[in-house]
């Protein structure tokens, strides 16, 4: 038995065939610009969530094209992250009561960290609120520090915002996913849109054969029309509204709706939605609940592939990947105005907006039945994405801001 | 083969988005807002958003003209906004004259309509040009045509779009060259020709390759 090989890592160059290759020489040549420099990114956790997600892959291939980056990742006991999940909360906009000693714990952290770390690069990136007070150490060195935040912060708890906003002031930029997602600072505030990675599973290429197996294992009909709304069983992501606007379109069309979703297990509230899901679907064959387990990146891929027309009817969201993945997939996309998806969808261009379970069933059956418009919604869609939403953009945005902090931006 | 007089530079251009925190939700208040908000500002929104929208060859013109079709449901004043051809313009406070004048005779007669709250609000936001050189310098028509292929869309619209904001006014930073160190007049006047509105970046890469490419075996 041979050695076990090991996994290529995935560098610049693999994105030539998806990007081409003069944007790659173009990033090269904005990088030999910032030869020399170096980069610290810190957040809060190596694995598990999106920021976590983004940064394994663009530290990389930051340090491909040419700027040494370093990722380190702070460290708290359960007390601090009880603290930080209560603040990442009150950011948000829910009810929450900040105590003293909430505030002392956070300050106990930063200050545990700063001992333990040192900031030696020419730019130090803090990404969201758990390391926001390492920025005490920017008096170490001359260094550029940036803070990317990756929360709507529109509408934050008052005093947990005012307590933020002494170490966000010292920052010489703030990055934010969308316009709406912000307050009056005063410091510069860069859109800096979320990205996918192209190359990952939950986007790579498949074979045909993977899509048809896919879907055979979970039921679904390949030769019939398939509605896909891919997202955790939320309230928030209006589960029962997709069912009402199914069931509204089923009036005049055949079709089948898939809600693909995980989390229920682990959620007490997600278990609930789900069971509320079953029960509004009934005994409908055509309605495929899918609770996925976090490992299904290559199933979810197949599925929104799979698609006719993919679905995001929340009522609320962030910046809503789901349907960058779902726009890179060429899928025509009906989804509802709200937080960062009018970035995506671009209401009759890339995609259609809907404000309505109503609306959504009627944009669900004009895309039906002018498959042809459908088509041309998902390769703009594509190209939006494109030029916007991956990781290669990401890391080209970067560079970037790097040289404009330099002084070097026209 | 001839030789330019000054050899053509290509310069790698790419753009960061700021955010200014003035957000609208009114036709009323654009105009408000319009007529104060930095000349970057207008320039994100209607060159750059041009370039950066440049895959929707119909129905996307500048991003004032997208909000007020989709957020406000003002078709007409939105084709009156769509109309403004930024090719004609020498300066950004040019722009912003006709886009003010354009928006004040539509509250003027539809002052209901101009107070109307829109379903997404509008939000201003400025650009960030960043440029460096790029590894391409043209000293003659086929290196020229070379450079050309090898530049991404974003260096691209710095060159045929942005270039027309900047000495020598309202021409592309192609056709100058064409003209200036080659002494290709009637070349670089074809070039100036094309459309931005009504093809792709890539669209206008080819088209512009194709008018290169004949002339040279002509």
């Amino acid at each position: 038995m041979g050695a076990l090989s090991t996994p290529k890592l995935i560098g610049l160059d693999d994105y030539v065939p998806v990007v081409g290759q003069a944007e790659i020489d173009e990033m090269r040549a904005v990088a030999a610009c910032l030869e020399g420099r170096t980069v610290k990114m810190v957040n809060s956790t190596a694995m598990g969530g999106g920021v976590a997600e983004i940064l394994n892959r663009l530290v990389p291939l930051m340090t491909d094209v040419g700027v040494p980056t370093r990722w380190d990742i702070i460290t708290g006991g359960d007390d601090f992250f009880a603290v930080t999940k209560g603040f990442h909360n009150a950011l948000h906009g829910a009810a929450y009561e900040p105590t003293p000693q909430a505030f002392e714990i956070f300050r106990a952290c930063q200050q545990q960290n700063l001992a333990s770390l040192r900031f030696e690069e020419d730019f130090v990136v803090i990404h969201d609120p758990q390391p926001i007070g390492l920025v005490e150490a920017r008096d170490q060195k001359p260094a550029h520090w940036v803070w990317r935040c990756h929360i709507d912060v529109s509408r934050p708890h008052p005093e947990v915002w005012n307590f933020l906003v002494q170490y966000m002031k010292r920052y010489d930029a703030m990055m934010i996913s969308s316009p709406s997602f912000t307050r009056a600072l005063p410091i510069h505030q860069y859109l800096w849109y979320p990205s996918i990675d192209p190359l990952s599973q939950k986007n790579q290429e498949l074979e045909p054969e993977f899509i048809r197996e896919t879907l055979e294992r979970f039921q679904i009909n390949p030769k019939r029309r398939i509605l896909t709304q891919v997202s955790r069983f939320d309230r928030l992501k209006d589960p029962l509204g997709v069912i009402k606007a199914y069931k509204l379109v089923r009036k005049y069309t055949d079709c089948q709706l898939v809600l693909a979703g995980g989390g229920a297990k682990d959620d007490p509230e997600g278990g609930q939605v789900l069971a509320e899901v079953q029960e509004a679907a009934g005994n409908d064959p055509d309605i495929h609940i899918l609770d996925l387990p976090p490992w299904s990146a290559l199933e979810i891929n197949a599925l929104q592939r799979a698609s006719t027309i993919v679905l995001q009817k929340s009522l609320q969201e962030g910046f809503g990947l789901t349907v960058t993945e779902a726009l890179w997939k060429k899928k025509p996309v009906v989804a509802s105005a709200v937080g960062g998806i009018p970035l995506q969808v671009i209401h009759k261009l890339t995609g259609m907006l809907a404000h309505s379970v109503e609306g959504t069933a009627y944009q669900i059956r004009y895309l039906l039945s002018h498959p042809a418009i459908a088509q041309r919604l998902g390769e703009m869609g594509h190209e939006h994405v494109k030029e916007n939403f991956l990781v290669t953009r990401n890391l080209k945005r970067y560079l970037l801001l790097f040289l404009a902090l330099s002084g070097a931006a026209r | 083969m001839k030789q330019a007089a000054k050899p053509f530079q290509f310069m790698a251009a790419s753009t960061l988005v700021r955010i200014c925190g003035v957000e609208v939700r009114t036709v009323a208040d654009l105009l408000e807002h319009l007529r104060t908000i930095s000349a970057a500002s207008v320039f994100n929104h209607t060159f750059q958003s041009l370039g950066q929208h440049h895959f929707l060859t119909e129905g996307f013109s500048n991003d004032f003209a997208q909000w007020v079709l989709a957020a406000c449901n003002q078709p007409q004043l939105a084709e009156q906004l769509t109309s403004l051809d930024i090719r004609q313009y020498e300066s950004v406070e040019a722009l912003r004259a006709d886009l003010l004048r354009v928006l004040e005779e539509f509250v003027a007669s539809e002052p209901a309509r101009a107070q109307q709250r829109a379903f997404e609000p509008f939000y201003f936001c400025e650009a960030v040009t960043v440029t460096v050189p790029a590894p391409w310098r043209a000293h003659n028509l086929p290196e020229f045509c070379q450079g050309l292929e090898h530049i991404s869309r974003e260096t691209l619209h710095y060159h045929f779009v942005d270039a027309r904001l900047r000495e020598p006014l309202t021409v592309n930073d192609f056709s100058y060259w064409l003209e200036d160190s080659l002494g290709l007049k009637e070349l670089g006047d074809r070039v100036d020709l094309i459309d931005i509105y009504t093809n792709t970046l890539d669209g206008v890469r080819q088209l512009i390759l194709e008018e290169c490419r004949s002339w040279t075996e002509a």
